[in-house]
């Protein structure tokens, strides 16, 4: 990472799923949305709570608690659902709260530690030290990619 | 391909291409006019001088030669026989094959292309054809005029019923040639309508040193004496309007015709077209539809002759009728995302509908008439976005008279092609998918169907075979079919070939039906000898499954020595399907109405139960097994109870079986939506749907749901290409 790099500013939105902090990039986000009711998959993972008409695209909605084993998110209509972009793929994020817009140059993010989830270090890019904590900044590739490999 | 231009030719050329097999057919037919082989010329013609600018050689040379014999064929001095069709047909075939090798850059063999050089060449005779670079003549052909005798203009005076006639001052821009246009083909259509006498006016031309040979310099002046309207003499000159500078005026010393009298007056009517017709072609009607007008009170013969030709403003519109229709090339991509926004608007459409129809308190009738008209909008415009895709199957079944001369040929027996129904129009990816299977089962029809020539006069049959192919549209549905008036499916070998294949148990005992499913089995290839045409192991099954792909079904059925028939139902469109909205589970799912047989609710004493939770419907002396549609696609279910409500549905690989739903809500047209786009495939799922509350439903694919049944699974790739049919929507 070149010096200039490492300084320049990113920006993320950060919001909190099963009592943590989880942050993704502002770039890959479209929309935030309001809770509103999805269909069902068969066979779907505990993770993928259905799908949901946006616009008329169907696009699947995880639920982030359940994706890092934090247990379902509870039914709640002040849930909000974070439409993100993927590599093409539309998907919406269920979460409890967003909380704010962070921005923070490159070199304020740091890896993750070596951690024995094995789950949690692949889908986790690296953490933020905020006044709250930390927020954990999610790679939405990897998050698509083992869920959709569950469902095969 | 980095040429707009060469693309924009040979999408030209298929469109000549088609029109070319177009004419051939019907001059196969007993009656043709001398415009169809007209037309025919003219497409090899353009041919020529497209590939001529595009420096395509063995094409232009082959199309030469094409348009020698056609032009021989034309003017009447080559009669048309059976022989020389046929070698008109087959090197229509090899132009098409020529062009698609230009295409691609390839070359053709030049053996064959000789081949069909010599067959040309064999029609004219004594060696008629002039070399190759006598093509470069048809550019100049405006000097090496070729024109109708041209007349002393005194003889014709003495005449005594010297008809009426036109001058005609005719001076082509150079856009006229540049669009290839022929005044020598102009003149001798002006020729046809009467004696004409040319002027040329070369005082235009220039010194050869400032000759630009792109220019045009001449001039013409033709006395024309016809009978004919004026509107008749403008006909000829309507391609090139605009192309030349064209004044039309009757001749100022005409003869008076004989028996007609008040021929100053009927002269007088087309008097005042001539300034207001010359240099715009539109103002040519309107001028002349105030001729009878002023005619009206002198009515005779003459006159009235004069007006019939003269207010027949709708010949006009005729002749524009007859030319090609104006057409706008889009690209593919800006018509599918219009057809994404109409669906949306639909959707959007049906949910306000419904939210207003929800609020019963407040009745607004205003509102309510406006949402209905807002709804017919819609549906207007959607039928109309879809129509941009719908295409005619003609394209397609022109190729497919192709494959029947060559299957035919290869195989030594005499099949024709009678085809139905060609204007009928389905979604042009459906049309374009349906090339390689239907290519696939004609071949089938001319190699397995139709029986050799002994075995055909053996039955009392005429020696040549007829594949008819007919297309039709069918309560929202396209039908296809295939029939052959061969000897019928033998099914004693069917059976006897499955069993040796190990496809079906040695000892099974199988209805005719069964027997005739077996064709649609991978592996299955009935001909004893592997010929080159059909049994390269592409079965019937490769045909089924891309039929399948496109959310239609393929049956069979078959009069043993009267023929066999396919029969192939296929979806109006991809984007959009008729479907049975039903509950499962609480889930709403929609089950795609082709797949549907019927719907029953039986009694309990049909439903017998075998093995631990397995259930079979008897119906009609059948059993059939009975898919807990909410168990399969893994949603929490009760035990089958009582009397389920059963959809019968047929199930490709696995015959029928019934599905179990809780109820059935509506039935109607949907939308279909990839799942996979943002998702990835679902089991037991094809796509999905939006419903007028918003809410997704998945669309069911009973085939899958059928498959994970039991032990038994689908081949794959049944399911899955359906699922990609839909995907590409």
């Amino acid at each position: 990472m070149s010096e200039e790099n490492a300084k320049s500013e990113v920006e993320f939105v950060t919001f909190s799923a099963g009592d943590q902090s989880f942050s993704i990039e502002i770039t890959q986000v479209r929309e935030i949305r309001r809770w509103s009711p999805v269909t069902a998959l068969p066979h779907a993972p505990q993770e993928v709570l259905g799908v949901m008409n946006l616009r008329g695209s169907v696009i699947p909605i995880y639920d982030l608690a359940a994706r890092f084993g934090l247990g379902q998110t509870p039914e709640n209509p002040r849930n909000v659902i974070v439409v993100a972009m993927h590599g093409g793929q539309t998907v919406g994020l269920l979460v409890e709260a967003v909380s704010e817009i962070l921005s923070v140059s490159r070199d304020q993010i740091q890896e993750t530690p070596d951690i024995r989830s094995e789950m949690a270090r692949q889908s986790i890019t690296g953490v933020i030290p905020i006044e709250a904590g930390m927020t954990r900044v999610i790679d939405l590739g990897a998050v698509l990619h083992q869920a959709g490999r569950t469902l095969q | 391909m980095g040429n707009p231009i060469l693309d924009t030719f040979f999408e030209e050329t298929e469109e000549l291409l088609e029109s070319l097999a177009e004419g051939l057919e019907s001059m196969q037919g007993a009656e043709f006019d001398k415009e169809t082989v007209n037309s025919v010329f003219r497409a090899v013609h353009s041919i020529k001088g497209g590939a001529g600018a595009f420096k395509l050689n063995e094409l232009v040379s082959f199309a030469h030669s094409f348009e020698t014999v056609l032009d021989e064929v034309r003017s009447e001095t080559l009669e048309l026989t059976p022989q020389i069709m046929h070698t008109l047909i087959r090197s229509a075939d090899h132009l098409t094959d020529l062009v698609d090798a230009a295409r691609s850059g390839r070359s053709m063999p030049e053996d064959v292309s000789a081949g069909f050089l010599s067959a040309l060449q064999a029609c004219l005779g004594e060696g008629k054809i002039e070399a190759v670079d006598a093509w470069d003549n048809f550019e100049f052909a405006a000097v090496t005029l070729d024109i109708a005798p041209i007349e002393e203009p005194g003889a014709e005076a003495e005449g005594e019923a010297a008809p009426a006639g036109f001058s005609i001052a005719f001076k082509p821009h150079a856009a006229l040639y540049a669009n290839g246009h022929e005044p020598a083909l102009l003149f001798a259509a002006l020729a046809d309508l009467g004696q004409m006498t040319t002027t040329v006016d070369l005082s235009a031309v220039p010194e050869w040193d400032d000759l630009n040979p792109t220019e045009p310099y001449l001039s013409w002046t033709i006395a024309l004496r016809t009978d004919e309207s004026e509107i008749a003499v403008q006909e000829v000159f309507e391609f090139v309007h605009g192309l030349c500078d064209l004044v039309i005026s009757p001749l100022t010393d005409p003869t008076p015709p004989a028996k007609a009298e008040p021929v100053p007056e009927a002269k007088a009517a087309p008097a005042p077209a001539p300034q207001a017709a010359a240099p715009t072609a539109p103002a040519g009607p309107s001028a002349t539809a105030e001729a009878p007008k002023a005619e009206a009170p002198t009515m005779s013969d003459r006159a009235a002759a004069a007006v019939a030709a003269l207010k027949k403003p709708e010949k006009g519109d005729d002749a524009e009728a007859k030319a090609p229709k104006a057409t706008l090339r889009v690209d593919l991509d800006r018509v599918d995302r219009l057809i994404n926004a109409v669906g949306e608007l639909i959707i959007n459409q049906a949910m306000i509908a419904q939210r207003l129809q929800d609020m019963t308190s407040t009745r607004d009738d205003d509102l309510v008439m406006h949402i209905e008209d807002y709804r017919l909008l819609a549906r207007d415009i959607q039928e109309g976005v879809m129509a941009i895709r719908a295409q005619p199957v003609k394209s397609l079944f022109q190729r497919m008279s192709r494959i029947v001369r060559e299957a035919a040929d290869a195989t030594g027996k005499m099949a024709e092609l009678v085809t139905s129904g060609e204007g009928t129009e389905v979604d042009k990816t459906v049309v374009e998918r349906l090339a390689d299977p239907l290519t696939h089962m004609i071949r089938n029809a001319v190699d397995h169907g139709l029986e050799n020539r002994e075995a055909r006069a053996a039955s009392g049959k005429p020696a040549m075979g007829t594949i008819k192919l007919s297309a039709s549209h069918r309560s929202g549905s396209v039908i296809i079919t295939v029939r052959d008036d061969g000897a019928g499916l033998n099914r004693p070998k069917i059976l006897e070939i499955a069993k040796r294949k190990n496809l079906v148990a040695q000892d099974a005992e199988l209805s005719d039906s069964e027997i005739d499913q077996l064709l649609f089995m991978p592996g299955f290839s009935t001909a004893a000898t592997v010929s080159n045409l059909s049994g390269r192991g592409v079965g019937l099954d490769v045909v089924r499954n891309a039929v399948t792909a496109l959310g239609g079904r393929i049956s069979i059925s078959t009069t043993p020595g009267q023929g066999t028939e396919f029969t192939i139902m296929l979806p109006l469109t991809l984007a959009v399907m008729d479907g049975m909205v039903v509950t499962v589970g609480g889930q709403t799912l929609v089950v795609p109405i082709t797949s549907i047989i019927e719907t029953i609710r039986p009694q309990p004493s049909d439903l017998h139960r075998i093995g631990t939770d397995e259930t079979l419907l008897s119906i009609r002396g059948r059993m059939i097994p009975v898919v807990d549609v909410s168990r399969a696609l893994g949603f929490p279910s009760p035990e089958i109870t009582g009397s389920p409500l059963l959809l019968l549905v047929e199930s490709e690989g696995l015959g029928e079986c019934a599905l179990v739903v809780d109820g059935v809500q509506d039935q109607r047209q949907v939308v279909i939506k990839s799942l996979e786009s943002n998702f990835g495939s679902v089991p037991g799922v094809s796509a999905a749907t939006v419903l007028g509350d918003g809410r997704i439903a998945l669309i069911l694919d009973p085939d899958a749901v059928a498959g994970g049944r039991s032990g038994y699974h689908m081949p794959n790739i049944l399911s899955n290409a359906g699922r990609t049919a839909y995907a590409n929507v």
